[in-house]
Parts: structure tokens; sequence; C-alpha cells
């Protein structure tokens, strides 16, 4: 594992100078993933707000080779230059000595929903490559709307925290453990403000052979409505408050990385954030109570489930 | 003249086998593809090459269209030499990814294997599918039987990888007609093809870690036009390209093609213009009314993206009356997209001949050589009298 110090002299392959907003989850990610990565790594961005803020033409603040062909497809995309490498080398026409890694990455609207099958495809073919999810709960670039990530109860634009429905009336997809259920070598959650965790499982990622996934929480201040300068604590308070849990899925085993001592109350984390804001009004309250229930119940699960075999 | 230096061996094949062993004979580096019929044989026959290590591809049987032509788009930025086929639904399905692959300027090349697109649902022949995606700047050359399809699928190489050029290729041909019907045609060695497609080199390669370059940037009203402005020009430009590589064909291999076939035009004073196989119908007819004294002639495109406009003004300016026929309709209460484009090429002609048009063959309906000659006679009558009926109509209906 790798100091802050040793990181931090790791060239940038991530500028600055990019459009993300103040407080955006996405470049903490990105720097410290890129960093891990190796200097021979190509990426693929799927459309959102990754792709439209660091790549206005003609800048962009990518210094890897990088490529974005549409929404829906960044698996697919990779994977076609994934076998590329593999013919081209195999040719003699990528240096013999040069191990190339390759990273897609996408938003929850990417990945979670129309995404989903080009994830699915690319993780049962197991193409050797790694895939990120960067989760910030809603379709941001596009100004908030629901996606299969939104937490239950989230006013977001398309499910507006109206006096009939208050927000978001579904609960979101387990994305983790479905992309786990493809039987891949590794899957696991992260979040930026945890960077050991973060290094460490980008490490893994990228050191192991086939279709790894992660899942990183990605605080979003305009879609949230926090405060630019309290991004990295509401990711760690959605994990103090096991909303999102630290754990991964190595080879079918399942482990979980951080346990805190004491389990915070989802309200803590729900009352920083103003989608969130209408639960609090007492015809609400319910939906808070609910979503405890549901954030107790998946943590008890994967505690019963820590160090067993998935697989 | 030209001198045959190619090894004559002919053969029977159907056009998917051709098409496969086509695909053989190029080697490509990357496939990427999904099963719909009727150009599913295609892709068996070449994961049959591909299984028994007869080419050194990378296959990906992917799990869409989408992600095939996504895949493709990722594999030919990468650099790699890259082909995939499809049909109707599936070509319907990789719309979006279409004009990704033609604004990349990636050179992918793929078989198209006409059929009709739902609904109703039909897996037999028309060109709703490619006719559709006639302006997702992909280059298009539709074939008439086995032996040009074949013979299109190397040049679409050439073509798409021409540095004026760097622009998709589809290669299309009629589903079933075409695809499923066993014809006999030349092929050439393996060795005379390498010769003649030459190695892929790509001008850059996100594989080039030493130069990183950034693919797809979001680009905004500064900048977009002149991108696309560019796109255009090397479309247009495409066309001397394909006229060159057709040349250099012949020379090698003796068989001729150019943007178009004029068959019995030059004292033609009526015209068909058809794409495809029924082509081949309609010159029976020619020929049949040819033997009665009657000047007919029948123009075939092959080369519809870009539209060879001037050339085809060129070619019809004698004609008096022409019907164009489409095996797809625009459904915009006027024409099919051949007969759109054939009249407003007709518009800056002294003589602006007649210029009907009838659909025909959707979903597979056949067209024989008595619906050929039943537009002929409609042709002569329009010549004599100066009298259109109906301008555009469902051939043999009301
Ligand atoms: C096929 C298609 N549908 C819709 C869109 C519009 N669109 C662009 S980005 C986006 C949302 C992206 O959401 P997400 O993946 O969560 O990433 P984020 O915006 O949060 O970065 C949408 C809906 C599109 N570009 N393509």
């Amino acid at each position: 594992m790798a100091t802050l110090k040793e990181l931090s002299n790791i060239e940038e392959r991530f500028t600055g100078g990019h459009r993300l907003c103040a407080g955006c989850g996405i470049p903490p990610i990105m720097r410290l993933v890129l960093r891990v990565a190796g200097p021979h790594v190509v990426a693929t961005t799927a459309t959102g707000c990754l792709e439209v803020g660091t790549t206005i033409y003609p800048y962009t603040s990518w210094r890897i080779p990088w490529i974005h062909s549409a929404f829906e497809n960044a698996a697919a995309t990779m994977s076609g230059i994934e076998s590329a490498y593999n013919v081209l080398k195999r040719k003699g026409r990528v240096p013999q000595d040069r191990d190339i890694k390759f990273l897609a990455i996408g938003g929850d609207g990417g990945t979670y929903d129309i995404g989903f099958q080009a994830l699915s495809g690319v993780l049962e073919r197991g193409h050797n490559m790694v895939y990120i999810c960067y989760d910030n709960g809603a379709y941001m670039n596009t100004g908030i709307q629901r996606s299969g990530a939104t937490p239950f109860g989230s006013a977001t634009t398309t499910s507006p925290a109206g006096s009939v429905h208050p927000g978001k009336q579904q609960r979101r997809k387990d994305l983790t453990r479905i992309v786990a259920a493809h039987r891949v070598p590794y899957a696991a959650q992260a979040s930026p403000h945890n960077w050991r965790d973060l290094e460490k499982k980008a490490r893994k990622a990228f050191q192991i052979k086939g279709a790894c996934f992660l899942n990183v929480i990605s605080p979003c201040p305009l879609g949230w409505y926090t405060k630019p300068e309290d991004s990295i604590e509401d990711a760690k308070l959605a994990v103090e408050t096991c909303y999102w849990p630290l754990y991964e899925i190595e080879d079918g085993l399942l482990k979980v990385n951080y346990k805190p001592k004491e389990k915070r109350p989802i309200e803590e984390w729900l009352k920083k954030q103003g989608r969130f804001k209408h639960l609090f009004r007492e015809e609400n309250r319910h939906i808070i109570e609910e979503l405890q229930k549901e954030v107790d119940r998946d943590w008890e699960t994967l505690l019963s489930l820590d160090g067993k075999r998935l697989f | 003249m030209a001198t045959v230096t190619g090894t004559k061996k002919v053969v029977g094949l159907t056009g998917n086998s051709a098409i496969a062993y086509a695909m053989k004979q190029v080697d490509p580096d990357v496939c990427a593809a999904y099963p719909i019929t009727p150009s599913t044989a295609i892709m068996e026959e070449f994961s049959g090459y591909y299984a028994d290590g007869q080419v050194s591809t990378e296959l990906i049987a992917v799990e869409s269209e989408h992600s095939a032509m996504s895949a493709c788009i990722g594999a030919a930025a990468a650099g790699a030499r890259v082909m995939t086929a499809t049909s109707s639904q599936g070509l319907a399905l990789m719309w979006e990814m279409l004009y990704v692959a033609s604004g990349l300027r990636l050179p992918i090349v793929m078989a198209v294997v006409n059929r009709a697109l739902s609904s109703p649902i039909n897996i037999h022949c028309d060109h709703s599918d490619s006719m559709g995606a006639r302006d997702s700047g992909w280059i298009q050359l539709y074939s008439e039987n086995v032996q040009e399809a074949y013979d299109n699928l190397f040049q679409a190489v050439r073509i798409a990888e021409d540095r004026r050029v760097l622009t998709p290729v589809m290669v299309c041909m009629d589903g079933f007609i075409t695809s499923h019907a066993i014809e006999n045609l030349t092929i050439m060695d393996d060795a005379e093809i390498k010769e003649f497609i030459g190695e892929h080199e790509s001008a850059y390669s996100l594989l080039d870690t030493e130069n990183p370059i950034t693919v797809g940037a979001m680009t905004l009203p500064d900048a977009y036009m002149d991108i696309k402005h560019q796109q255009s020009k090397a479309m247009a430009a495409s066309k001397d390209v394909v006229v060159e590589v057709a040349g250099e064909f012949e020379q090698r291999f003796g068989r001729s093609y150019g943007l178009m076939e004029a068959y019995m035009l030059e004292d033609a004073e009526v015209c068909v213009v058809v794409l495809s196989s029924a082509a081949g119908t309609t010159k029976v007819a020619v020929d049949e009314l040819r033997s009665q004294g009657k000047k007919v002639g029948l123009l075939k495109p092959r080369l519809y993206r870009p539209f060879p406009h001037e050339e085809i003004m060129e070619a019809l300016r004698g004609c008096k009356a022409i019907c164009v026929l489409d095996r797809a309709d625009s459904m915009n209460g006027f024409g099919g997209p051949l007969f759109t484009d054939i009249r407003a090429a007709l518009y800056d002609t002294p003589q602006r001949p007649v210029v009907i048009n009838r659909i025909f063959g959707l979903g597979g309906r056949d067209y024989t050589v008595e619906d050929a000659m039943e537009v002929y006679h409609e042709l002569l009558r329009i010549k004599e009298t100066g009298k259109v009926e109906t301008l555009s109509a469902y051939l043999g209906e009301d």
C-alpha cells in the first residue's frame, strides 16, 4: 500500500482546470485511481458530468488516451479497445513489454440503468478491464433526474417531493451484488473519503485479471443540496451510517472492510442534504424510519455474509 | 485494356458464405457482432474460421448490436481493422452508434444484409434498414449479386481506410435473394487479397500510451460545425476514391465497377433506376424489350452514399421518362428515398425528364420480370403521351 506522500509523488494524469463543480466527488476519485493505474492506461467515460466536464474541445483533462462514444456503452466500447490490444500485441504492433490497463467509467445512470446491459455483457465475457461507477445517486449532468441508484425518499427533478408522492418511491438496486452475481473476480464498494481503502481496491482491480468492478460513492453538492466543502465528510457519513458499506467480493469471498464502532443513525446523513429535506416534515417522517429499517436490514445481511463465499 | 493477373477460381457460394469467406481473407483484427436473420450465417461461418484458427481476429460475441458497434468503435479507435455484419432491427439498434462511428471518422466495414424493418415483423428483403441509415455518414455500396457483394467487401476496406476518406462503409446485399442463394462466383487467393487491401495503419491509436489522445470530446458551437464540415467534405471526396479503388480492382482482378452500372442506357428513351438484386430481374425485361426494338435502359447505382448526383444526371441525360424503383418507402407522402434523390439530381438538366416512383418488393414481396415489363410499358406510354397518371405508387397496387 502506498503512503499519501508516495501517491502525491506520482504524476497527475487527470489535470485541474476542468469544469466539474466545486466539491464534486468525481475528481478526487479519478486522480487517485489514475495514479494507481500506472502510466499505461486507456480510459473511456460514459456521457455524464465527468465526460462533459473534462473535455470541452479543444481542451482535455486526460493525460492518458481517452475516448467517449456514448452514454450506455462505456463497457462495450472498452471491450473493443481491450480486444484490439490483445490482437495487436500478438501481432507485434504494441510493444511486447507494455502492459496496458483498461478503465471504463460511468455514472450511476450510465451504469445501473442505461448502460447496465453493456456492463453485464462485458462482465459475462470477462474482458480484462476495470469498470468504475461513480455513484452520485441521480442523473446529475442533465439536472438531477432519478436513477436506479437514487435513494428511497430522495427528491429529484423526476421524483420531486410532492404532496402525494414525496420523493422517489422505490428502493435502489444493489448493483455491487448484482455485478458480483456475474461471478467476476473482483467487485467492491468504496468511498473517496477513505483513500487508503479506495487505493487498495483500485490496485487490486487493476492487478486481478478479468472484469473487475468498483462502485464508488460520489457526493454531488448540486444534486444533494450540500455544501461543497462538506463533500468528503458527507461521503464519510454515508459509510458511518452504513448506507454505503465498504466491502469487497474477491473470487467469491465477501469481506466487509470497515465496520463502524458505532453505527450512526441515517437521519444524520439525511439532514445534511437538501434532497431529503421534505422527509423531516411530520407527514413524511415514516419514510426516514423505513429507510433506517432498510439500512439496518441490509447491514445485518452484509455482516452475516462477512467472510463467506457467495460463489 | 485491363490485365488480369488474379488467379481465377470459380466456386458456388451463398451471399452470406461469400461475405464470411471474404472476411476470412481480410482477416480483420477485431469483429464484434450479434446474430440476426438473414445475416446470421456470416458471423456463424466466420466464428467457424475463428474456432479453427484460420483467422487472427479477436471475435467479440457481444450481447447486442448496440454493443457490437460500440466495440467496433473502441477497437477502431485503438487502431484495429474492424468488421461486423447485421440486418434490419440490428442496424436499427445500432443507429445511435452509426453516427458516432462516422463522426469519429473510424474506417469500420459492415456487411448489411437488407431486411425489412418491423412493424409488422418480417424477415425478408427490403431496403428500409439501410435506407434509414442513409444519412448516418456511412458510405453505402449496394450489391446486385454474390460476386458483387464479395468484391465490394474488399473495396470497402480500401475506401474506408483511405486517408482522404476515413469513413465507415456499409456493403449492402439483398436478404435471402442474395444472402441465401448459391451463385457461382470467382474468388481470389488470400495472397492477392492481402496485396490489394494492404496493412491497416491508423494515424492515431488509443493504445499509444506515450502519445495520449482524447477522442470524442464534448464540442460546442465554436467547433462542432467545422468538424462536421470536414466530414461532409471527406464524404463528398470519397466518390473519387471509390472510382480509383474500382479501377485498381479491375486492373488486378478484371471485374469492372464504378459508381453505377448503366445497362443499355446510351440511346435509351425510358429508363428504370433500381438498386441491388432487382437490377438483375430488370435486365431480363430490358433484353426482351430491346429485342422488340424498344429503346429502354436501366441504371443501377452502386454507390448510393455519397450520392453521385452529377454522374447520375449525366447518365440519364438522354432519357425522357424514368421510373425509380424503391425497395423502401420514406413514409413522407411523396416517394421513396432513391426517387427523391434522383428527381433532385435531375432538376438541373435542361430537358427535365418525367420521373415517377414505384415502391416494390417490401418485406420480400416478389419482383418479377412481368413487374418490370409493366413499368417499362407505362414509361413508354408516358413518353408517347407526355401524361403522368400517378407520380408515386406501390407497384401492382392501386
Ligand atoms: C441515449 C441517451 N439518452 C439520454 C442521454 C442524456 N443524458 C446525458 S448524460 C445523462 C445522465 C447521466 O447520468 P449519470 O450516468 O448518473 O452521470 P452523471 O450525470 O451523474 O455524471 C443523460 C440522461 C444521452 N446522452 N444519451
